[in-house]
């Protein structure tokens, strides 16, 4: 495929605003996820929260959008002067020309959550106040931004579970590659709520404690939430340190709606197609960055499909322990920090991973290591058996 | 600027007194009247016993409206990457799990849970059909139509291969009614092509546009199209009916409206 430029990217997530804080606790193997009283969940519950969204105030003509996760997109957008970046492209391109496409599992549900608790006792209406359209429908982050930069080009949300904001990025570049952009905003929002904790706990997939990725005595997920995105423009404006997408590679299980194929293969399909769209082998790839839920099963198949294409010689790790599972942002969130391991030079090595799973003898990282990278691979998997990968690459010197 | 063509070799509808493209393509010609009548959606047989009894209307509609279309376009649904596009996807099960989340006795069906994502309907769509291509499955409001005529055509150029698309719309039961009212299901199917072959029925090039958005000259058609996502395709279904080459802008987002041009 022709390889896409990130002219400008962040992310925020329960490690902190911005790069530098999750450089940081990459480098430190910091990790953000907390044992806590969350809204009005009855017991105490491991989540990877975003600090400081109560006081995210949106704009006065966007109040309508108001809800936990459009505070979270705005807080997310408003680090490492990413706003400045698209305003420039904005400039050089027209507002027409720039697409928004963006990942959500659940947008902002909450908001009717509690308004389903606050209905009318005689009627049954929900609160007048409450916004379907802006807070909870699939789109409304999308839509939110398309408004919050005043662009008129084309935007969607692409909503497949957890694959969901890994996926945008090929859908930008398929919309680049039909000459009908000239930039894409992609990434991922996705926000605490009560859907995914009961949910996943009515699945027996969540960890009474910080989840442990890959570890031998895994035992579930833990509910993270965050904000990630990238502006991508052409690859030939590419300058030596930039950093690149040079590769995507999609498939679906056709197994199962909640388990992954055991054997993991639509995740190695996935992965294949990413090296063959990037002209790459597996040994060119120095990190994987795992999808790495640390439930029992995602875990078993995603090694198996790592050691079949990659052996045991492949760096890799989860960023899960760190971040916890942003669900439809884990796609975005991740490639931006293969984006900074990139371009730092920084492997990151798990947290929350004791002793590793002795069946899956992938080269698990559980140290941080400082190490020149030229290529590496971000793997996103979800519900409905939808497999998402990308590399990423560093223009060399 | 207009893209490349892409080539329509397969069309299905499901709809209010849409009941095929054959009988929904009469009515669009002015040949039949057109009346609403209540859409009948039937059991998803392609899908194991377990599974079938797991699945409600919009999942039963996604899965009709995509084989009619496949079945139209004498393809095989396990060779096609495949696009799904609606404004709620199940919005049953939605409410469903926000009453439960609102009650005293939060215990939710690990079932609904996981009916409960976006892609649930591609999710099923792959078990039934073993297709292990790419599925996308995306929401644009009252835009998802013609955003997945974008995703399917530049999926269908990318992978050099026909794609197919399912756009489909259920409504929520009260209270979320009252804030999203969809008086029917419906669903609009399409297989596409990036290249002519002898099952194309006609070339589509795709530009944004400022233009004036076409509207259907007949009340109660038009009444759908301003109020299901899907039924926003109902000016390139007209044209489409007729056989006739032509242009069309059909409503896409505020300040950006798709236009697609039609040829044999």
């Amino acid at each position: 495929m022709q390889a896409l430029r990130l002219s400008a990217y962040t992310l925020t997530s329960a490690l902190g605003a911005g790069l530098s804080s999750h450089l940081d606790a990459l480098r430190q193997q910091r990790g953000g996820i907390v044992k806590k009283h969350w809204e009005t969940v009855e017991s105490d519950v491991c989540v990877g929260e975003v600090a400081g969204l109560d006081q995210v105030q949106l704009r006065p003509e966007l109040a309508a959008y108001d809800c936990r996760n459009n505070r979270l997109a705005q807080l997310g957008l408003e680090q490492d002067g990413f706003v400045a970046s698209v305003q420039e492209a904005m400039a050089r391109y027209g507002t027409g020309r720039i697409g928004v496409f963006l990942g959500s599992s659940t947008s902002g549900i909450l908001s009717s959550e509690v308004a389903y608790r606050q209905r009318d006792p005689l009627t049954g209406s929900l609160p007048p106040e409450h916004r379907y359209r802006e807070t909870h429908n699939a789109y409304s982050v999308a839509d939110f931004v398309r408004h919050y930069f005043g662009l008129s080009g084309p935007a969607v949300v692409v909503s497949t579970a957890c694959s969901s904001s890994a996926k945008v990025f090929a859908t930008a570049q398929r919309m680049l590659a039909a000459g009908l952009i000239d930039a894409a905003i992609v990434g991922g929002v996705d926000s605490l709520c009560l859907t995914t904790i009961y949910g996943f706990s009515s699945l027996q997939l969540v960890s009474p404690e910080p989840c442990r990725p890959f570890d031998g005595e895994r035992d579930g997920i833990s509910v993270g939430e965050g904000a990630a995105y990238a502006l991508l423009e052409r690859g030939e404006l590419a300058q030596a340190g930039d950093i690149l997408l040079t590769g995507v590679g999609e498939s679906s299980d056709a197994y199962h709606m909640s388990s992954p194929h055991p054997e993991g293969l639509g995740a190695r399909m996935a992965m294949q197609q990413a090296l063959l769209s990037a002209g790459l082998q597996p040994a060119d790839i120095g990190y994987i960055n795992l999808h790495g839920t640390a439930t029992p099963s995602n875990d078993t198949a995603e090694g198996a499909a790592v050691l079949s294409l990659f052996g045991t010689t492949t760096p890799c790790s989860s960023t899960k322990g760190h971040t916890g599972h942003t669900l439809g942002a884990a796609g975005g969130i991740e490639a931006i920090i293969c984006a900074l391991a990139l371009r730092a030079g920084v492997l990151p090595g798990g947290v929350g991973t004791r002793q590793l799973d002795s069946a899956l003898p992938c080269h698990y990282l559980l140290q941080t290591r400082e190490q020149a990278l030229r290529h590496v691979l971000s793997n996103s998997f979800g519900f409905g058996g939808s497999n998402c990968s990308l590399v990423f690459s560093q223009v060399k010197a | 600027m207009s893209t490349t063509s892409i080539y329509l070799e397969g069309l299905s509808v499901l709809g209010p007194g849409m009941a095929n493209w054959e009988a929904t393509a009469a009515c669009l010609r002015g040949e039949q009247d057109f009346v609403a009548a209540e859409v009948v959606l039937p059991a998803v047989m392609a899908l194991p016993a377990t599974e079938r009894r797991r699945v409600g209307a919009a999942v039963k509609l996604a899965m009709a409206t995509g084989f009619a279309a496949v079945a139209d376009a004498a393809a095989d649904a396990a060779q096609l990457a495949n696009i799904f596009s609606s404004t709620g996807g199940d919005c049953d099960n939605c409410h469903n799990l926000l009453e439960v989340l609102a009650s005293d006795e939060r215990l939710i069906s690990p079932t609904r849970f996981h009916n409960s994502v976006h892609n649930a309907p591609a999710g099923y769509w792959g078990i039934a059909t073993g297709c292990t291509s790419a599925s996308t499955s995306l929401c644009a409001y009252d835009a998802t139509f013609a955003a997945a005529l974008l995703e399917t055509a530049t999926q269908a150029w990318s992978s050099g291969q026909p794609c197919v698309l399912i756009a489909f719309d259920t409504a929520y039961p009260e209270p979320l009614y009252t804030q999203r009212p969809i008086p029917y299901p419906m669903g609009v199917g399409m297989v596409l092509s990036p290249q002519r072959t002898a099952a194309s029925k006609a070339a589509m090039q795709l530009s944004f546009s400022q233009d004036a958005l076409d509207v259907m000259a007949d009340a109660g058609l038009e009444q759908l199209r301003q109020a299901i996502p899907a039924a926003r395709s109902l000016p390139l279904l007209h044209l489409l009916a007729s056989g006739q080459p032509g242009r069309v802008v059909i409503e896409y987002l505020a300040g950006c409206a798709l236009a697609i041009e039609v040829a044999a």
